[in-house]
């Protein structure tokens, strides 16, 4: 047990359990913009254009930003977190058979209940479904790509799925992106509004990637690399990988606050 | 040393690439998929309040609208309350307008639209009534990190010149960059709007 559990657990403090947090006026922690890209990023050349120059102007979290969008099971259907039925036409779509899972968190390590959460993703020979998508690889049939989950009441969500294959990009002559699953959470707040990637441990393309690698902090870059999770898998069917989504965290709100012990 | 904190850190955004469509609008990919969509339609036949559009385009810095963006908007009812359990005003909620609607831009003009209603004034913890506006969070390839900026009305002007947010931009000419245009159109109220991501009339984007 670390100092700060046995410091908790030292009856001398009364503190009442669970914590309550101190009197906050409800708006999220800070954003740490070092640990994200920057706008402007010229080794991924979209960017160039596409960044704003000016300062952002920094915004006390107001009513606008501490709300935003609830959902429901209502909003979902039950085939969409299984992305191997649910556009299949005559059979399953072809490629390595995986669980993705993990919890959406807070800063604070307090799963996030209820959320809405929306993956995409390429088939396993690395082509998207979208008219825009011109790549030679074939589409696949069996193979919609999308799906989405609302998280249970400690923040976790799974899904299934096929492992998604690299690509060629437009970027450099010879760029490639590593297999990854595009992701969309949104949290209790609008300002936690957040999309992102999954990449797979081990895949020899993370490190020359030209829009993983505009992320400046390694370790920020790492934990974006789901680990392959054996215990999760389902012998003689899927393989599992396990991703953990970080969402800002947010102070109490000042309607919430409680008296000592109740 | 002293004990550790311990917060978890924030998970790193990246873009949402040029098929942000196939995850979260699939009917722009070409397919059907999903038994419920989401849209950027938020007014329902039984919204209260004044129906309006919001159009307009989101341009890079060469002046070329995004055909390849997405929006999302997030914004109060008629009456100024969020549909959301932190906002405790006192404005009455109404089933069905959530507030919330996603848009792609159209491939070949870059024009986005949403059909809602015109949100009431805002009142903040203080008491105190902003200028009502609609929040907007824009994703695109090449935006590393979502960006946020607001729409206010450019027929609040009494308002607007009030609003606390708008007058924390220092200089009042980048003011104007969130105030969309209306005008009426077959009998329909529109308000126009262009983001610039670059360039001399850059949007106001915040750090929320």
């Amino acid at each position: 047990m670390n100092a700060q559990a046995k410091a908790l657990q030292d009856p001398r403090l009364n503190r009442p359990e669970p914590f309550t947090p101190p009197l906050g006026d409800g708006g999220f922690f800070q954003r740490d913009r070092s640990i994200h890209p920057p706008a402007y990023a010229p080794g991924y050349k979209s960017s160039v254009l596409r960044s704003p120059r000016q300062s952002l102007l920094s915004l006390e979290n107001s009513v606008s930003e501490i709300t935003g969008p609830v959902f429901g099971h209502n909003d979902l259907g039950p085939l969409d977190n299984d992305l191997i039925r649910n556009y299949a036409k005559d059979g399953d779509p072809v490629g390595e058979r995986i669980i993705v899972h993990g919890r959406v968190l807070d800063e604070t390590g307090r799963g996030v209940p209820n959320t809405l959460v929306e993956f995409w993703q390429a088939n396993a020979g690395g082509r998207y479904r979208h008219k825009k998508d011109t790549y030679l690889a074939p589409i696949d049939p069996n193979f919609g790509g999308c799906g989405r989950a609302l998280t249970d009441d400690t923040g976790y969500y799974y899904f299934r799925t096929v492992k998604p294959g690299p690509y060629p990009w437009r970027n450099f002559v010879n760029s490639w992106r590593p297999a990854h699953i595009h992701f969309s959470v949104f949290g209790s707040g609008f300002a936690q509004r957040l999309i992102t990637q999954m990449y797979f441990e081990g895949d020899p393309l993370i490190p020359v990637c030209p829009i993983l690698t505009t992320i400046p902090d390694k370790d920020a870059l790492d934990r974006l690399v789901a680990p392959l999770d054996l215990n999760a898998s389902t012998p003689f069917d899927s393989l599992a990988y396990r991703f953990d989504i970080v969402l800002r965290g947010q102070r109490s709100t000042y309607f919430e606050n409680r008296t000592a012990g109740n | 040393m002293p004990q550790p904190l311990n917060y978890l850190k924030e998970t790193a955004s990246q873009t949402a690439g040029p098929y942000v469509h196939i995850g979260l609008i699939p009917a722009m990919a070409g397919f059907d998929i999903f038994e419920k969509n989401f849209s950027n339609v938020l007014v329902t036949p039984n919204s209260k309040g004044e129906r309006i559009t919001l159009e307009g385009r989101v341009l890079d810095g060469s002046g070329t609208p995004l055909r390849d963006v997405l929006l999302e908007i997030w914004q109060a009812n008629a009456a100024g309350r969020y549909n959301h359990p932190a906002d405790r005003s006192a404005g009455a909620l109404e089933e069905g307008f959530r507030g919330w609607g996603r848009a792609g831009s159209d491939f070949d003009s870059g024009l986005v639209t949403f059909e809602t209603i015109k949100p009431g004034a805002i009142t903040d913890k203080t008491g105190r009534k902003c200028a009502p506006h609609v929040n907007v969070w824009i994703v695109a390839r090449g935006i590393n990190i979502g960006l946020n900026t607001r729409l206010y009305f450019s027929d609040e002007e009494a308002a607007n010149a009030a609003d606390p947010v708008l007058n924390l931009i220092e200089q009042p000419t980048r003011r104007k960059t969130l105030i969309a245009t209306r005008s009426e159109r077959a009998g329909k109220v529109v308000y126009s709007f262009t983001i610039n991501l670059q360039g001399p009339e850059e949007t106001v984007f915040f750090d929320v």
